[in-house]
């Protein structure tokens, strides 16, 4: 397997399914100003699945473009965090979700912007001027919720103990990370923990909330070995492409 | 909406070159779908407009776009706004090539799209992009600091007395503010 094409996926399904969970808030989201930037934050991962998938298909060299990757691979071809395939639960459970994601994916997104493959560079670097406004936002959240009410902020201590467990897997390398690192394509996985750890740390105290101390957690999303909530969120993304094969809009 | 290719195939198009300057004036009168008042010039999306040989000498123009956000839905409207505009001045067809990088950025603003987007009621960016290349991490601690945010005047009755009430408005490239003036909500185009 070709260690390229693979952080390609990993970063492409990331996206894409970060993306389809943000798209089930709209019309449902707690106040208008919220829906809308949901929807816009969705709309961003979307564009930024779009490119990755795009240049994997390329990569791979088998006639596969973005469509393909997207809405014909199983749950096993995917490659995303265990985290961003949990439920959207409440709307505090969505938004530790994507704080803990965005923290990660803007340090991740600035190191691919200096990466030895110009194509992932140039799509690094326009990501990451996006999620700096996504990481904005749900940091913002973060603290006005978690220092909000005795009520948001128990639900927030609750989300964030319950979502810890898969956000360490991003910081475990593997022979693909140390593939890619090796060749300067992408940073090594472990090297982004310090700094993650001192972003979430610096929002988490002025959002009052306890940073967990545990160490035990979930792996096997970037390997393909996913929760049993991706299959559902598949076939309802994949479900007009899979009854039509080959339907054009 | 006249399809170019279609009218290249009658013939009522002439490949003649036209100087670049002038392509670049009709392109100035492409607007952007979601701010009818900016042009794509203006907004700083066309980055370069090129005449090109093909192996039999034939000229085609190419035109090089650069999308806002990734996932900006207006990028594929732009590329065939162009398309009908040249077309119809009697150029066509015309290639309407995407480039990523250098990424797209508000520095690029004209002070005359500035100035229109103010008319039309949103506040443009008050500050130059504060990662224009997508190179930075950022300080979340101090981006959480509100006394560290530039205020920004109010479109309508130029108080600088808002508040952000959200970092999306009605698209991604903008927020959505409130003046605590004339308590008119705004959207403002976000530094990116």
């Amino acid at each position: 397997m070709d260690p390229k094409l693979e952080t390609l996926l990993r970063l492409g399904d990331n996206a894409l399914v970060l993306s389809q969970q943000l798209g089930a808030w709209c019309g449902h989201g707690p106040a208008l100003e919220e829906d809308l930037a949901l929807t816009n934050v969705g709309l961003d991962l979307l564009g930024q699945a779009r490119l990755w998938l795009s240049y994997a298909g390329e990569v791979e060299g088998q006639g596969r473009d973005e469509d393909a990757l997207a809405y014909l691979r199983d749950g096993g071809a995917y490659r995303n965090l265990l985290l961003v395939e949990q439920p959207n639960g409440h709307y505090g459970d969505t938004i530790m979700r994507q704080f803990l994601f965005d923290a990660w994916h803007q340090h991740l997104l600035a190191a691919l912007a200096t990466s030895a493959d110009p194509r992932i560079a140039e799509i690094a670097q326009k990501a990451s001027k996006e999620v700096r406004y996504h990481l904005q936002r749900s940091a913002h959240l973060v603290v006005a919720l978690g220092d909000g009410t005795a009520e948001s902020h128990e639900r927030m201590q609750v989300s964030l103990e319950r979502l810890w467990p898969f956000t360490q897997e991003w910081f475990e390398s593997d022979p693909v990370d140390a593939a890619c690192a090796l060749q300067g394509l992408a940073p090594a996985a472990d090297s982004l923990s310090e700094p993650w750890h001192a972003s979430v740390a610096a929002v988490l105290a002025r959002a009052t909330l306890q940073m967990p101390d545990y160490t035990g957690h979930q792996r096997g999303g970037r390997q393909g070995v996913h929760s049993e909530h991706l299959g559902h969120l598949l076939a309802e993304l994949q479900s007009v492409p899979r009854a039509y094969p080959g339907a054009r809009w | 909406m006249v399809d170019a290719d279609a009218l290249a195939s009658v013939g009522a198009v002439s490949q003649a070159r036209v100087a670049t300057e002038q392509v670049l004036q009709w392109l100035d009168e492409v607007m952007d779908p979601e701010v009818p008042v900016v042009s794509v010039v203006g907004l700083g999306i066309v980055r370069e407009v090129v005449w090109q040989y093909g192996p039999d000498a034939t000229p085609q123009l190419q035109i090089v776009v650069t999308p806002t956000y990734s996932g900006c839905p207006a990028t594929e409207v732009i590329a065939a706004a162009i398309r009908h505009k040249l077309a119809s001045h009697g150029v066509a067809p015309v290639e309407v090539r995407t480039r990523l990088s250098p990424a797209w950025t508000t520095d690029w603003m004209s002070a005359e799209a500035r100035e229109a987007l103010r008319a039309y009621g949103i506040a443009p960016p008050v500050e130059r992009a504060p990662d224009a290349d997508g190179r930075q991490v950022i300080d979340i601690g101090a981006l959480l600091d509100p006394s560290r945010r530039a205020a920004v005047p109010c479109p309508l009755c130029r108080s600088t007395k808002t508040r952000l009430l959200s970092q999306f408005g009605s698209t991604a490239c903008k927020a959505l503010y409130q003046c605590n003036s004339c308590l008119e909500p705004f959207d403002y185009f976000k530094p990116h």
